[in-house]
């Protein structure tokens, strides 16, 4: 009875509101999602694979995979770096600094990738001298982790700054007063203090290292089989009218979305239990 | 010996600690008490080594331990909210000190174990090494913190605001379990509070600041007795605070003269204080009781086995506070009395 009072609504508009809502969730999310799905098994489950196991489409799956087995390990320690040092020590210029982290997430990726070509092309700042000692960045493995990198770099960061905020220093005081040594006392008690958020950040910095499509464009080169990305290789093969070879690959980045979704939804379970304060 | 010289630390341009000078011997119980922002915790911390002061020296036992590390202190420190591990159980908490040594320095696995089986035992906490901080109470994390602290067998164990996050029954049996505990261990102990009637109750000598300097040292009858400033006779038990003046060795308020010896006080504006229970009624009839404040009493209550009086005095616009005993005759509200206060101190307004 209480609940009839305080909602006001009409049965009718509650109706419209959510229906609407439900609309514009399957048209804008699930309806793209099983398009995906169903273009690339439209010609079975055969073509499927054979277009997933096509070479240049393999060396696309192995390239990402590396890319992100570099750039997310990178920014665990990048992130960690930054998240210990705003929020244990006071320093001059620290907001600049935690407004700078937020700089990939502002600027648009095809700058972001035009910044690493300004420095490391052929006509860049460093081309002439790489050039000279033969080393390759752009068009090259290096220039796509550069720029993965320079893209993900928030999210660890962004995950802890708030977590390790409110955790305050008490605890690494405590370590360290009774004897611990820097390392004891990050591995013991502030790890374990961040386990679920650094977690959580990794999982989102894995899935954009993954999918990044922008920076990582302007620098690849696009060679085939080289340089190209998943998230490359599929709008090569989309463009070229494969369309089963474009969804196959681009059903993989999907089934790669819906992990971790998954994995983000059981972690904030976990998450919230424990800062409930319930124990284990 | 603990001995602080010359301290002085700042935070950007906010003074936190100037010029601190303070001895403690073996064996001492020490409040540091004092309002918040008045430095207390500061000088604890740079006295533990978690804090460092800008200048200044710290000697343990006649040596400069200022560029030691809180490790290297031999310190105990139990932090105001414990600061619990609290993905570690009761009893990896108590034995952590001990199992992050270097390995030549470090007990084996089942000495540590009986080690910290044994703080638990002391805290009264026994049986309870299995749990985690989540399942106990406040009191038993506050006693874990102390047996973690003491794990490592400091010399020195401090306490930041030790108390401040228990319930008041709890409160009381704590401390004066940890006053036993202090003995028993032969420790020397330092805590920080705001509570006075804490720091009264359980230190040895009580360390007053106010605005990162030290307004007295003393017993805890010292400073109640013989405030050494108008900033401690106030924030130390209840006081009466009258604005007066002194002329020529006698008080005044306003054009009354006041019947209390001003000890050779200078002239000038001046502050006179006492204490609700230092003070004398008398009747307002002619003649009796001149040289005291008149006071209409205004409010009348039990507090604990005393009767407090409020009475309104019109000279000042102010409340005085009276204590009776619970045996005399309280009076009633609306009549009119005459204080005349037995014990009093003088303090000059000029300055402060």
């Amino acid at each position: 009875m209480s609940q009839r009072a305080i909602v006001s609504e009409s049965r009718f508009a509650r109706g419209l509101l959510i229906g609407s809502a439900l609309a514009f969730l399957g048209f804008f999310l699930l309806l793209p999602l099983v398009a995906v799905f169903s273009e690339a098994l439209k010609q079975g489950v055969g073509t499927f694979w054979d277009a997933v196991k096509e070479p240049d489409a393999l060396a696309s799956i192995r390239l990402t995979l590396l890319i992100a087995a570099i750039s997310v390990p990178l920014n665990i320690v990048f992130g960690l770096a930054a998240s210990w040092a705003i929020t244990k020590y006071s320093f001059r210029g620290k907001s600049l600094f935690i407004t700078l982290i937020d700089l990939p997430f502002s600027v648009s990726p095809v700058v972001s990738g035009l910044i690493f070509v300004l420095l490391f092309g052929a006509h860049g700042w460093l081309g002439p001298w790489l050039n000279a000692h033969d080393v390759k960045i752009i068009f090259a493995v290096p220039g796509i982790i550069l720029a993965t990198v320079f893209i993900t770099f928030p999210f660890v960061a962004r995950e802890l700054i708030p977590l390790m905020m409110e955790q305050g220093k008490d605890d690494e005081e405590a370590a360290v007063s009774l004897g611990a040594n820097g390392w004891q006392t990050f591995w013991h008690v502030t790890l374990p203090n961040i386990r679920w958020g650094l977690l959580y950040g990794v999982l989102l910095c894995n899935a954009r290292a993954m999918g990044e499509f922008g920076a990582v464009s302007v620098v690849s080169g696009h060679i085939r089989g080289l340089t190209n990305t998943m998230p490359l290789h599929v709008e090569i093969l989309y463009n070229e009218y494969d369309f089963v070879g474009a969804f196959a690959v681009a059903s993989l980045l999907a089934v790669l979305a819906l992990v971790t979704l998954v994995a983000k939804s059981v972690l904030e379970w976990r998450f919230d239990y424990h800062h409930g304060g319930a124990g284990h | 010996m603990i001995t602080v010289q010359n301290i002085s630390k700042r935070f950007g341009d906010y003074p936190a600690l100037h010029n601190i000078n303070l001895t403690i011997e073996p064996g001492e119980f020490i409040a540091l008490l004092g309002p918040s922002g008045s430095g207390k915790t500061t000088l604890m911390r740079i006295i533990a080594g978690l804090e460092f002061q800008d200048s200044g020296h710290v000697l343990f036992d006649g040596e400069d331990v200022s560029t030691r590390k809180v490790a290297e202190r031999g310190v105990g420190f139990v932090f105001q909210h414990y600061a619990l591990f609290k993905h570690m159980t009761v009893a990896e908490n108590v034995a952590f000190g001990l199992s992050v040594r270097k390995r030549k320095d470090r007990p084996s696995k089942v000495d540590i174990k009986a080690r910290a089986e044994e703080l638990l035992g002391l805290v009264q906490l026994g049986g309870l090494g299995n749990r985690y901080p989540a399942q106990l109470s406040g009191g038993q994390r506050q006693r874990v913190a102390l047996a973690r602290a003491l794990a490592v067998e400091p010399q020195l164990l401090l306490l930041d605001e030790p108390f401040g996050a228990l319930d008041a029954k709890v409160r009381k049996d704590l401390r004066r379990w940890l006053r036993g505990l202090h003995e028993q261990m032969g420790l020397t102990s330092i805590f920080v509070t705001h509570d006075q009637e804490e720091a009264l109750e359980l230190a040895d000598r009580i360390v007053v600041m106010d605005h990162g300097v030290i307004e007295q040292v003393g017993t805890a009858e010292q400073v109640y007795m013989e405030p050494a400033s108008p900033f401690v006779s106030d924030f130390v038990g209840e006081i009466n605070r009258v604005d007066v003046t002194v002329t020529n060795g006698l008080i005044r308020l306003h054009d009354r003269q006041l019947d209390i010896p001003a000890n050779g006080h200078a002239d000038g504006p001046a502050q006179l204080h006492f204490r609700p229970h230092d003070v004398e009624l008398a009747g307002a009839g002619a003649g009796a009781g001149a040289g005291g404040l008149p006071i209409i009493v205004s409010n009348l209550f039990r507090k604990g086995g005393k009767w407090r009086v409020e009475g309104h005095c019109g000279a000042l616009d102010r409340v005085i506070e009276i204590d009776l005993d619970a045996a005399d005759t309280p009076p009633h509200v609306g009549v009119q009395l005459v204080v005349r206060p037995t014990k009093s101190r003088i303090f000059h307004t000029s300055g402060r």
